[in-house]
């Protein structure tokens, strides 16, 4: 599990641009799939099982990142964000495009070497001294590297966020022995510029219930309040977050099945941000709608770091919700 | 490479001059409708006020390509009568308000003339001047005998101009969008099912493209708009790194704004097709705005979208300025790209 997730966590596929890490992840459900898909959008749709309730479990392939808007006569390449990245983040920060071509980032002198620049003020250096010997063109788009660091129970990544949630997907359909239900496992694309690939899929799916798997922050390092989620704790069933109140008989159903199962849980409440389960709930008619998220530290640094058994015990409760029947 | 007619200049000045402030879009509509009936299969007005129109082709494997424009343009609704003609108003769509002292305006449907007036500079302070003046301190005025009533929308008054290889106007943004569309559907091949939006609202959030790409549900979609273009020289001397496009660049295509990741695919198509032609285009930097395809490309479950604008300088402002040879090159790619869709095209994945 670890190095699948190494596997995953090492691939660039920035919002919009997912076909690499489609492919690491296509290689590895191809045999536990009944059916598989890719739709208009780049959505990878997994089917398994037939004829039951309509499930759709949503897990984001795309990374947060970074797109060249212009190539100086000097060769640095100017860009703008995709999806929330932070200038804080990028200075000194190492970047690969898509393209497998790899650069570094610095800015624009400073007034004061404590100060942060604005994106508008940084450049990618990739090694070129000129517009016409620059092998990037407008529109390419670029993601941290960082290689994936294992710590024991700890676990460090670039892009944990949303690896982590295919990575407990794939591991979920893994598990699932049988079920009664039609579930479809929706890797989806561009969640972090807007939940769209979600949206979408979902439209075409038309899905009785389902839920999204993403992380969610944290509480437990120095300095931070109000934020009632630690690493080691559980898997966390989502109340709401930024975007979304939960379908309070999805998250009965998560509740009650993680106690019968004795598995640690934590509830959360998170007051900003949201997941792919908000598209989810607002298209056509309304969907119910929950989310399992992942407590994870430094959300969109390039070092993002989740708790192995958080993670195994998270697989273990979605196999549990998706082997037994359901009524809400 | 065909240049722009007489009669297409005709249409771009009739469609600029006419008021179509977002959710007004009656008088642009009328044009348009008059336009495009002798070349469409149907025609018809749906609830929001969108002009949707439908071209069948004839072949087999056709693929369904609908064709965005937005009617609107951005102005001003009053929303106050303060009496003797003087109105209290609110802007429609993105408008800097430091650019309205001193503007004419046309109000309502009758095209009332009115100023948005401003104090002169004989009774400022330099301390105000260098101030901007809020928008709640800005009226409309019309004078006492001039006929308006809250509610009602207004635009610059800015008349359209031809000046060499410029074109002047307030509405730039997107009547020229409009007539690219209506000249596309007059020249529609034959191996497309086209269908084609002129929607409204789209200065106010993409509104009417949203239900008519969910009307047409089409295979695949490219919104037809226009750009600004900020490629003047920078003060200090040093490159100008965001200009977003450069007049006279060619047709602006996109890669992403806070809207759209453009579908890869389009993208790599437009460009073909344009190299291999020799038709000069430019793509847009990547970065904030957006256009129709932000909702087209959401539709029902999913449409492969891409958008192209043409550049024009001082975009939401009382007059833009676009160049005669971007509008020819968006016509000629366009035509060009329309001619060479097939199903190949989408039987690869999204990269």
């Amino acid at each position: 599990m670890k190095q699948l997730l190494k596997k995953l966590t090492e691939t660039f596929s920035p919002s919009g641009y997912e076909s690499a890490i489609r492919d690491v992840i296509r290689a590895e459900v191809t045999p536990l799939a009944d059916e598989i898909r890719v739709d208009a959008l780049g959505n990878l749709i997994i089917r398994k099982g037939q004829g039951g309730k309509k499930i759709m479990i949503a897990a984001h392939m795309d990374e947060i990142g970074l797109i060249a808007s212009h190539i100086d006569e000097h060769g640095f390449v100017r860009f703008t964000t995709v999806g929330g990245v932070y200038p804080q983040m990028l200075m000194g920060a190492r970047v690969r495009f898509h393209s497998g071509l790899p650069g570094v980032i610095y800015n624009e002198p400073l007034e004061k070497p404590t100060d942060t620049p604005a994106i508008e003020k940084m450049f990618i250096d990739v090694g070129a001294t000129s517009r016409k010997d620059c092998p990037i063109k407008v529109g390419e788009v670029a993601a941290f590297e960082r290689p994936f660091l294992d710590l024991g129970d700890r676990l460090v990544a670039k892009s944990m966020d949303d690896r982590i949630g295919c990575l407990v997907a794939i591991e979920t359909l893994r598990a699932l022995k049988s079920t009664p239900h039609e579930i479809y496992f929706v890797f989806t694309t561009q969640e972090e510029v807007g939940t769209r690939g979600a949206e979408t899929s979902a439209f075409g799916l038309d899905p009785d219930l389902g839920f999204s798997l993403d992380v969610t922050g944290w509480g437990d390092t120095p300095g931070r309040k109000h934020f009632d989620i630690a690493l080691g704790k559980g898997p966390a069933i989502k109340i709401k977050d930024g975007g979304m109140l939960a379908d309070p008989r999805i998250i009965h159903w998560m509740v009650t099945t993680a106690e019968k199962a004795r598995l640690p849980y934590q509830r959360e409440v998170l007051l900003g941000g949201t997941t792919d389960a908000r598209a989810m709930q607002l298209v056509r008619a309304g969907v119910p709608v929950g989310c399992i998220s992942i407590p994870c530290r430094y959300v969109h640094s390039p070092s993002e770091m989740v708790d192995y058994n958080d993670v195994q015990n998270a697989v273990k409760l979605a196999t549990a919700l998706l082997s037994n029947p359901v009524e809400l | 490479m065909p240049t722009i007619t007489e009669k297409q200049f005709k249409l771009l000045e009739k469609l600029c001059n006419a008021c179509a402030v977002s959710g007004d879009e009656g008088e642009v509509r009328k044009i348009i409708l008059e336009e495009v009936k002798p070349y469409a299969d149907t025609v018809k007005v749906d609830a929001l006020g969108n002009v949707l129109v439908t071209k069948n082709g004839s072949s087999e494997n056709k693929v369904k390509v609908m064709l965005d424009c937005h009617m609107d343009e951005v102005g001003f609704m009053l929303v106050a009568d303060d009496n003797d003609g003087l109105y209290r108003f609110e802007l429609v769509g993105g408008i800097d308000a430091r650019q309205l002292p001193g503007k004419q305006v046309f109000v309502g449907k009758n095209k009332i003339p009115g100023v948005i007036g401003a104090r002169p500079i004989h009774l400022t302070t330099a301390e105000e001047r260098a101030r901007k003046i809020p928008l709640d301190q800005l009226r409309i005025d019309i004078g006492p005998a001039g006929k308006a009533r809250v509610g009602d929308r207004a635009t610059f008054a800015t008349q359209f101009k031809r000046a060499g290889d410029s074109l002047l106007s307030k509405a730039i943004d997107n009547r020229i969008g409009c007539v690219i569309l209506i000249d596309l559907l007059k020249t529609a091949p034959a191996h497309l099912d086209l269908c084609l939006s002129f929607s409204v609202q789209e200065e106010i959030g993409l509104r009417g493209a949203k239900v008519a790409a969910h009307y047409f549900n089409p295979d695949l979609a490219i919104a037809i708009d226009s750009t600004p273009a900020n490629d003047l020289p920078v003060h200090d001397g040093g490159e100008n790194v965001f200009y977003n496009t450069k007049l006279g660049g060619g047709p602006a295509i996109y890669t992403f704004d806070a809207g759209t990741l453009n579908d890869p695919r389009l993208i790599r198509f437009l460009a073909k097709t344009g190299d291999a032609l020799k038709i000069p285009y430019q793509f847009r930097q990547p970065g904030g705005g957006g256009t129709d395809a932000g909702a087209i490309h959401r539709a029902r479950a999913g449409v492969p979208t891409v958008s192209v604008s043409v550049p024009h300088r001082y975009t939401h402002t009382a007059i833009s300025l676009a160049r005669v040879e971007d509008w020819k090159n968006t016509q000629a790619l366009l035509t060009a790209a329309l001619k060479g869709i097939s199903p190949a095209l989408l039987a690869e994945e999204r990269p």
